[in-house]
């Protein structure tokens, strides 16, 4: 009874589970796409074990075993780094994302002023014509600050 | 704090501020009776208890980060702020209570009087007793000297948090402000000597921290020592960001 069928079945059921996680928008391509090239890459392996004992050869590796226990390690070590880059350029736009918002909410709490902050910077600008004018909130010292933005 | 040619210049100062309720109405009261015509900005970094209220109801400009950044990230979202509002100088000053509110403007006047972009508040440079001993007091001047060759300047004090900057710097540190370990004050003042700005310090007194006391354990020393010098090397080997447009005015 030989281990070769069972491998490839293995591969291709992985193969059919990434492809629905990808129809199901679950899973990005950009991550699929390693998986999948492993998973042929096994299917060859499985069905040319011949391929393996001479790719032993060449590296100088004694046993093709380890050889594919070594490729298997650094596969594994390149997805995580992969992973690792993705997480900081998700926390470096999240970063960007909160302080957008905590300038939004600067802008929101200065265009509904309570009696308290009434004197709160960037509320000074053309207030008392264009706020009372205007019916939108706040648009008047929200375009006031943003001409003395741009200017500098 | 007029410059040369006795024009008035727009100050805003900064106070990053992390569940600090306790000690930020001393400071904002403290900032406000001794300085007249600065802005205050206190950046709340995703506070739960009342540091948001406070900051509103002494009437100073409060940004409220929806949670936690770091320093760093505190304090980018307050150079933007400066930018976006057209201030022409900061002051960042920590809300622990550490730094002297009358030495603010003592660092607003060097920028002028030492023609410097950043000017940093030194504890070391003989002004108060402000003493930290043993291997992190190594550690930081091992640091101190390497960064003293980057900037081409004598500093002393490199991790201070307590620092003035003028609006190339502002439009520099808004778009590259690291949110690192140490990012906060080592690699910005590597960014900073690398755009070529001029970093200078001043020397200040400290008071003690509010809470906690630094340790002394030579183990966390070592740390610290190996994460600055990580944190430099990667600072000085990194690409730099492209120049935003103050800074080549």
């Amino acid at each position: 009874m030989s281990g070769y069928p069972f491998a490839v079945g293995i591969c291709v059921v992985l193969v059919v589970f990434l492809v629905v996680l990808m129809r199901t928008r679950r899973l990005r391509e950009k991550y699929a796409i390693l998986w999948i090239v492993v998973g042929i890459g096994v299917v060859v392996f499985a069905a040319f074990p011949r391929a393996v004992e001479w790719l032993t050869h060449v590296v100088g590796v004694q046993t093709p075993s380890n050889l594919l226990f070594a490729i298997a390690l650094l596969v594994l070590l390149l997805v995580c780094i992969q992973l690792s880059t993705e997480l900081t350029e998700l926390e470096e736009e999240t970063r960007t994302l909160a302080e957008e918002i905590a300038l939004l909410r600067y802008d929101l709490e200065s265009a509904r002023p309570r009696q308290d902050d009434a004197d709160a910077p960037g509320f000074d600008r053309d207030a008392g014509g264009e706020a009372g004018r205007e019916s939108s909130i706040g648009s008047g010292p929200d375009r006031g600050r943003q001409s003395g933005g741009s200017g500098n | 704090m007029n410059d040369v040619s006795g024009e008035r210049k727009r100050v805003l100062v900064i106070v990053p501020a992390w569940n600090e309720e306790q000690a930020l109405p001393g400071v904002l009261d403290e900032l406000a009776s001794r300085l007249h015509g600065v802005d205050v900005l206190v950046v709340s970094d995703g506070s739960t208890d009342r540091t948001a209220d406070v900051a509103r109801s002494r009437g100073v400009a409060l940004l409220n980060l929806p949670f936690n950044l770091g320093v760093g990230g505190a304090m980018r979202a307050g150079y933007r702020f400066a930018r976006r509002e057209g201030y022409d100088v900061t002051v960042q000053v920590d809300a622990d209570g550490q730094h002297s509110s009358a030495d603010v403007s003592l660092l607003v006047d060097a920028l002028d009087e030492q023609d410097a972009d950043v000017v940093l508040g030194a504890r070391f440079a003989g002004v108060g007793n402000y003493e930290t001993r043993g291997p992190r007091r190594w550690a930081m001047s091992v640091l101190s000297r390497v960064l003293s060759r980057i900037a081409g300047t004598r500093l002393t004090d490199t991790t201070s948090g307590f620092r003035a900057s003028n609006s190339r710097a502002i439009a520099l540190f808004a778009s590259d402000y690291p949110a690192e370990y140490l990012g906060d004050t080592i690699e910005s003042l590597v960014i900073a000597s690398r755009s070529g700005l001029r970093v200078r310090q001043v020397g200040v007194g400290m008071r003690p921290r509010a809470g906690g006391t630094p340790s002394h354990s030579p183990v966390k020393a070592a740390v610290f020592l190996g994460r600055a010098m990580l944190a430099l090397l990667i600072a000085l080997t990194r690409p730099l960001a492209a120049a935003p447009e103050g800074v080549q005015r």
